[in-house]
């Protein structure tokens, strides 16, 4: 696996995690000079969700979910790609046009400051107050034998 | 048998009609939201997205207010949704080692690594009805602000690897198999272990109480403990074939039981404690319990267990905890059966007829 690689699925895996107004927000300016064209419209489908027996045995079904796929060719002919979990189109048109704007060397480094840093800053904070709403339900069973030995 | 009829149009769009205003009940109150709905009666949605087999909020929260509240109808509705999408790819597995935990409690060790982790319970709530809620008062308390010095681990370590460790507890093997896919392929007997737990998470959490609690109460008895039960998120991810890596398409929330169960002995000759695996959609602890002591009692073959009670049949139990299909069969009773019934009473009367002994007459 390549650094670029690694880079691209990183900012996928932040832009399908984005709350959906906050993409807007931090990206509608820089995607509206830009000519995409829609080469698969955002389109709503399932991935069948698998996992496993005790979580290391066999794989099984465990059921659906939606997912809502879409693809651009931006113009400067960057393909851009979304995978984005539940129905919301718009969100995946967005994430597929900034995927392809992140691979150009003109606008790649301007978008993750602008982007997806930004995003990646309330992913963190969003989890880290669960966290510690979580920490604070850690208990303590006391019990008549305890200690060091 | 049932025969069709016509007519009865204007009736049947009357009584939609009036539903829709049942549902929708006093006009002065307000109409209640799809959002409200997810967020203030999110188990309810869970059991939904569980039963229904589609993980989103959203629709379950949608076929909830649809239905009225009738969360069968609503797995219904949600089931009948997802014939109408395309499944365009299969996950990755998920790994719920690498799980956000909201809830982590083991019944089998007191103190473990990761420690033990209440979350959002009503274990401990005193199941008194809170009147404050009634009041519209605003019943829930502010966290208090002292932050816990410690912070969970990013993967916590879990109950069975630690039995696996000691080799006191059967391992679950990776065998590359590719998993049965039940919506595809209905089951056959005997079932495949995979075929059998995408019933079981899809299956009626009634019925699979119902069983679970049967083995317990000595039909099908497999010594239970939980020995792990997890809720919180985990990563989804596919690998698209146009891109060739994995992508991480988000997270859903999932539920988790281990359970440890009465040791046997293994084929090498070593003597080792059994399991049972339950897993679901959202927060829906106790059917994953259900779910795990159930999985367990179908494992009886595989254990050389003798089958004895339901819980152990799994024909029995894979034909009859989809709640869809039995809602579905029990309600076609209420379809027109007049020439099937209408046959019968002829029956009936021709053989008292023949009885002789003519005290009264039927009336015709």
């Amino acid at each position: 696996m390549n650094s670029i690689q690694q880079q691209r699925q990183h900012w996928m895996s932040v832009l399908a995690r984005a709350p959906s107004d906050l993409l807007y927000r931090l990206s509608d300016e820089a995607i509206k000079e830009i000519g995409f064209e829609i080469i698969r419209a955002p389109e709503i489908g399932l991935t069948q969700v698998r996992a496993r027996m005790g979580n290391q045995g066999d794989r099984f079904n465990l059921g659906d979910m939606t997912l809502t796929r879409c693809v651009v060719r931006s113009e400067m002919d960057t393909l851009g790609y979304s995978y984005i979990a539940g129905r919301n189109q718009q969100h995946a048109l967005r994430a597929a046009q900034l995927d392809a704007l992140l691979q150009t060397p003109c606008m790649g480094e301007a978008l993750q400051e602008r982007v997806i840093k930004p995003i990646e800053a309330a992913l963190e904070q969003a989890r880290s107050a669960k966290q510690q709403e979580t920490d604070e339900t850690r208990v303590d069973f006391f019990t008549l034998v305890r200690g060091e030995d | 048998m049932y025969v069709a009829v016509k007519g009865g149009e204007k009736a049947i769009q009357a009584a939609h009609e009036l539903l829709a205003r049942r549902r929708r009940g006093n006009p002065e109150q307000p109409e209640v939201a799809v959002a409200q709905i997810q967020d203030q009666l999110s188990l309810a949605v869970d059991r939904v997205m569980t039963e229904g087999s589609v993980y989103d909020p959203e629709l379950a929260a949608l076929a909830i207010k649809q239905s009225a509240g009738d969360l069968v109808e609503a797995i219904f509705l949600l089931r009948a949704y997802r014939t109408t999408l395309n499944r365009f790819y299969s996950s990755e597995p998920i790994d719920t080692d690498g799980m956000a935990i909201e809830r982590r409690i083991s019944a089998t060790y007191k103190d473990l690594p990761g420690g033990q982790v209440l979350g959002p319970t009503f274990d401990y709530t005193h199941r008194l009805l809170d009147f404050t809620l009634l009041a519209e008062g605003n019943a829930e308390a502010e966290l208090s602000e002292h932050a816990t010095a410690e912070r969970m681990e990013e993967v916590v370590a879990r109950v069975s690897s630690l039995l696996e460790q000691e080799q006191l507890m059967v391992r679950e093997e990776d065998s590359g198999a590719e998993p049965a896919d039940i919506t595809r392929d209905p089951p056959t007997y005997p079932a495949d272990r995979s075929a059998r737990l995408q019933a079981l998470v899809r299956g009626d959490e009634g019925f699979l109480l119902a069983l679970g609690y049967s083995t317990q109460r000595g039909y099908g008895r497999n010594h239970p403990f939980a020995g792990e039960i997890r809720i919180g998120e985990v990563g989804v991810s596919i690998i698209p074939e146009e891109l060739g890596f994995e992508v991480d398409i988000g997270s859903i929330r999932v539920s988790e039981c281990e359970m440890v169960n009465g040791f046997k002995r293994q084929a090498d000759g070593d003597v080792k404690f059994t399991r049972g695996y339950g897993l679901g959609f959202g927060q829906c602890e106790r059917k994953v319990m259900a779910m795990a002591l159930v999985d367990r009692a179908l494992q009886a073959s595989e254990h050389d267990e003798e089958i004895t009670s339901p819980a152990q049949q799994e024909e029995f139990v894979l034909s009859h905890c989809d709640n869809v299909e039995a809602a579905g069969f029990v309600s076609h009773l209420k379809l027109p059966h007049y020439v099937d019934f209408q046959s019968e009473l002829e029956l009936l009367r021709r053989i008292r007829a023949a009885e002789s002994t003519p005290t009264e007459e039927e009336p015709s």
